[in-house]
């Protein structure tokens, strides 16, 4: 319950309910975040739509004070397109999962991208089935032993920024559970986006996966491994900046020492039209077990589906006037009895 | 054929009551076309008519083979029928593979017009004739008319062609509009509202328009001048109703009935959907009438349609999406949400042939038992299905009704035979359909002390409260996992699943409380025989029926609409008959329900040939069941 008047705190926007996440779950430090930075960037609990499909991560909507649809497994994307379509006054997220989203979710996922439809969507990327107990899931590393895997998973995974970048979408990010201000940053702008908005949010499954992403998030290790991505910055990164990412002759990029970089290093440009450069940066780490970029990938300004959903149907009343029921009904041959 | 006057005078105009035409040919034919020409000519002539469209799933068969025939009947009265027809009284075969498909159906003693061009050697070894029928005595039982359909169509434009306005293929393609022009003549059918519409059709290329009339005339100059035609024929026009009419298809009819139940709810309709056959049709209509406000999406799969449909009703549009058994089959875990979060919404099934693909482009009733029980848990959802293509109106509206009132999704079901067929519409004054928007509220107060509870429900209808994002202080989840009774909240208390799970129940059961009393035919008032249909078979039950009351044997007839909740008085009513005979295209699905509801032993009559009942099977074999060996 809110009360709608004044400004509005985090407090407006965390339910009632107990959270039942594992204790030391990364799912805790994103539910923080969210909560807290909505107020801050004026969203309205009313106006805002959280949908998720099912999973540990997919629990989120229950601890928000907004409208939400915990739904099926993977299917998130399509109940929010057409809460989109339907409502342009709403704000609509979709929180999903590695497995959720990437898995049995796939499809769905790569055409809300496709279409462009003005989604946030988070994914929280355990590299883990968190609620099923541990299975491998569509982005643990080539080789994972978990429950389903003793011998080693044999399929080699998805990285979701590079997915996302295929089908174009218009803003891709990622970011990390417990980096605050980072997360927060991505997600500001992930707000202001119009149109999808995905951002790939590395989780910590302290129960099944635990680690996962220590290269990025150890004190000691992550200053040499995150590579942030600042537009209009060239890349580079490590303690000293001693490192720079360079484009090679064949279109991939590469890591070099900074001192031979030279004008190679890429200069990071989140708005170029062609997703070619964002994707070949996403490639630089399959899995995050090494240097990673974290940050924006793309942020690009294109037609927005559910717009031009309601714009063809503004489009259809100019021109053919408000619909007649009586007029539909006779049209084509009619003829009088009686 | 029944003729009042039979009066054997050469190019004698004979009055008919009733007829029954069929026509055939390659996919490429152009035989849907006129079809629904000759259709439109019917309806404008006054006639209460059926039609039943029949086409091969492949786009482009091989020419000239019978997977490529495609055919379309019409039956046509001054009386008021029910049915396509059985046999047909005139077959037009365009080639021998139409012939090779379709002679069997024909009436003894009917009517064949052969286009003799297309008796070829090699079509007919297409076809699968060893000799030429029309000279192996295989037609002696029929009045046969050769005539050279696209020979007399390449004479009559070659002046077109000679004018380089279109080559000879162009010409040839013409011909089903000969075809057209002759069988209008011999049934006493203007032409002239078919020469308008080809003109509109043509627009663009006036010249294919010309080419086009100057067919059809001279088809129509064929009959009037040649002496091979003795007899035409005429059926009046038949004592409708008074009022404005149209034809209209089951598609069609779903459609108008989704944006009739739009308007009346004050609604916008959203309509989410996934291609399939033979359900396709709503979603091209409702694209097209986006000036009601209709927002279609055509999403990557039915998953997608109905999570998307689901997503829109909970943002309060009346959410609609529709598919056919295969798509349904993926749409199964999605409705049973919709159960689980009681939101109002329409699903609607097209059936068509099954298992698995099946019979794409065929018509069947063997969706029953997967919209009534396709969903794991207990998860009771309302059906209701349409009886003729226009009833596809009604019934949509009507479920519009049930799912908005109730908040639930409904299930409507329609058929492949519905879908495509079509019957002259008597056309409702928008006044009188029902005010759907006086069917439910969308709640905009704390319902709960001050807070707000989403599964409080109504006392009576036992729905919950529908409020919508965008408004402040109801703020709200729901989902599939169990819900605490009037909280919401997930719960998985094991008493409270319990009763929550006879809630659902009870809340669909509830809605036959409000359901008319069912109707029952039977004119004598003394029938100890019932027949109890439901969908599609209604018209060819109805015209059995109809049958062996002529023949003196009474027979009671009750149509179901409802089929989940069943009517209140159903039980009673089965139960105080001798006999109860339930014919269904499928294996028995409706009958199995009514035996273990009512312990009556239902007769079932079964079969599954992918075509609508002929009535006179059907009256075989209800007499059969009523009085006759299994009586
Ligand atoms: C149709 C269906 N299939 C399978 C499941 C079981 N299931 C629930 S969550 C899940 C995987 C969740 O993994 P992920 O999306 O990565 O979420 P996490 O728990 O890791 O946050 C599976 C397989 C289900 N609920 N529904
Ligand atoms: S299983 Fe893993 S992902 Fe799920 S709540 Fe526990 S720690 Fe979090
Ligand atoms: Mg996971």
């Amino acid at each position: 319950m809110t009360t709608n008047e004044g400004k509005l705190t985090k407090k407006d926007f965390t339910s009632d309910r107990e959270v039942r996440w594992c204790p030391g779950c990364g799912d805790y430090a994103i539910l923080a975040t969210v909560q807290s930075l909505l107020p801050e960037m004026g969203a309205r609990p009313e106006s805002t739509v959280f949908v998720s499909g099912i999973g540990c991560s997919s629990r989120f909507p229950y601890y928000m004070d907004t409208y939400g649809i915990h739904s099926i497994h993977g299917r998130a994307p399509a109940l929010a397109t057409g809460l989109a379509i339907s409502r342009p006054d709403l704000d609509v997220w979709v929180v999903t999962g590695d497995g959720d989203g990437l898995s049995i979710g796939g499809n769905h996922l790569m055409h809300a991208l496709r279409r462009n439809v003005n989604l946030k969507i988070l994914l929280f990327n355990n590299e883990i089935y968190g609620l099923t107990k541990g299975q491998y899931s569509p982005t643990s590393p080539l080789g994972s032993t978990h429950k389903s895997t003793p011998l080693g998973s044999l399929d080699r995974p998805i990285n979701p920024v590079s997915l996302a970048l295929g089908v174009e979408a218009t803003y891709v990010a990622r970011s990390i559970d417990t980096d605050r201000q980072h997360l927060s940053e991505v997600l500001r702008r992930a707000y202001q986006h119009r149109g999808s908005a995905f951002v790939e949010i590395y989780q910590n499954c302290n129960i099944f996966n635990d680690g996962a992403f220590a290269a990025l998030k150890d004190k000691d290790r992550k200053d040499h491994n995150q590579i942030r991505l600042e537009s209009g910055e060239p890349i580079t990164f490590g303690p000293d900046n001693e490192r720079a990412v360079v484009a090679e002759p064949d279109g991939s990029m590469s890591i070099v020492p900074t001192e031979e970089a030279g004008d190679r290093v890429v200069i990071h440009d989140p708005a170029r039209e062609e997703p070619t450069t964002a994707f070949a940066l996403s490639r630089l780490a399959l899995n995050p077990v090494g240097p990673t970029p974290i940050g924006i990938f793309r942020d690009v300004d294109r037609p927005v589906y559910d717009d031009l959903v309601r714009e063809q149907v503004e489009q259809s009343r100019a021109q053919q006037g408000d619909g007649d029921l009586q007029a539909l009904l006779a049209s084509g041959n009619v003829w009088d009895v009686g | 054929m029944s003729d009042t006057a039979t009066e054997e005078h050469p190019r004698e105009r004979v009055q008919l009551h009733n007829a029954v035409i069929r026509f055939a040919g390659d996919s490429g034919d152009g035989m849907q076309l006129t079809g629904d020409r000759f259709t439109a000519q019917s309806a404008l002539a006054g006639n209460d008519l059926a039609t039943l469209p029949d086409f091969p799933a492949e786009i482009r068969a091989p020419a000239g083979t019978l997977a490529g025939v495609s055919s379309f009947q019409l039956h046509f009265s001054d009386q008021d029928i029910h049915t396509p027809g059985d046999a047909p009284d005139v077959l037009v075969a365009m080639n021998p593979a139409a012939l090779m498909k379709h002679l069997e159906a024909l009436k003894p003693g009917g009517t064949v017009i052969l286009n003799t061009d297309a008796f070829t050697e090699r079509n007919l070894q297409k076809a699968g004739y060893e000799d030429d029928p029309r000279y192996d005595g295989s037609l002696t039982d029929f009045q046969v008319h050769e005539v050279p359909v696209t020979d007399l169509t390449l004479r009559a434009l070659e002046g077109h062609v000679e004018r380089g306005e279109l080559n000879k293929k162009g010409a040839e393609r013409c011909k089903n509009m000969l075809a057209l022009g002759l069988v209008s003549w011999m049934f006493s059918r203007r032409i002239d509202e078919t020469e308008t519409w080809l003109q509109s059709k043509f627009a663009a290329k006036p010249e294919l328009a010309d080419a086009n009339v100057t067919a059809l005339r001279a088809g129509w100059n064929y009959g009037e001048t040649t002496e091979a035609f003795v007899f035409h024929y005429e059926v009046k026009a038949a004592p409708l109703l008074a009022g404005r009419y149209r034809n209209i298809t089951g598609n069609q009819a779903v459609a108008y009935g989704l944006i009739a139940a739009s308007v009346r709810a004050e609604l916008p309709l959203f309509y989410g959907s996934y291609p399939i056959t033979p359900a396709s049709d709503i979603l091209h209509e409702l694209a097209k009438q986006k000036n009601f406000g209709v927002q279609t999406f055509q999403a990557e799969d039915e998953i997608a349609a109905i999570g998307s449909v689901i997503g829109a009703a909970f943002g309060g549009s009346l959410a609609v999406t529709a598919s056919s058994g295969p798509g349904i089959a993926l749409k199964t875990e999605a409705m049973g949400l919709a159960v689980a979060t009681e939101l109002p919404l329409l699903v609607v099934n097209v059936m068509r042939g099954g298992p698995s693909t099946g019979l794409p482009t065929k018509t069947e009733q063997s969706d029953l038992n997967q919209v009534l029980y396709g969903r794991n848990g207990e998860a009771p959802l309302p059906v209701v299905a349409a009886a003729s293509p226009s009833d596809c109106f009604d019934v949509t509206l009507e479920a519009a009704r049930i799912a908005l009132t109730y908040r639930i999704p409904v299930v409507v079901l329609s058929d492949g035979y519905l879908a495509n067929s079509a019957e002259p519409w008597l056309l409702p004054a928008v006044d009188d359909l029902p005010r759907l928007s006086e069917a439910f509220e969308v709640t905009t107060e704390p319902n709960a002390d001050g807070a707000f509870q989403p599964y409080k429900r109504d006392e009576q209808t036992l729905a919950r409260p529908w409020a919508l994002p965008g408004t402040p202080g109801l703020e709200h989840r729901i989902g599939g996992l169990e819900k605490e009774l009037d909280s919401g909240h997930i719960s998985y208390d094991p008493a409270n699943h319990h009763a929550m799970t006879e809630l659902r129940h009870e809340r669909v059961r509830r809605i036959a409380d409000g359901l008319p009393p069912l109707e029952v035919e039977d004119p004598s008032g003394e029938a100890e025989v019932l027949v109890v249909g439901w969908g599609s078979t209604s018209g060819p039950i109805r015209a059995a029926c109809a049958q062996l009351r002529e023949r003196g044997l009474q027979v009671a007839r009750v149509h179901l609409r409802h089929l989940s909740p069943l009517p209140n008085d159903l039980d009673e009513l089965l139960r105080s008959y001798r006999t109860v005979v339930c014919p269904e295209n499928n294996m028995g699905q409706l009958s199995t329900i009514l035996r273990a509801r009512t312990l009556v032993d239902i007769k079932g009559y079964h079969r599954v040939t992918g075509q609508p009942f002929a009535s006179d099977e059907l009256a075989a074999a209800i007499e059969d069941f009523g009085w006759g060996e299994q009586a």
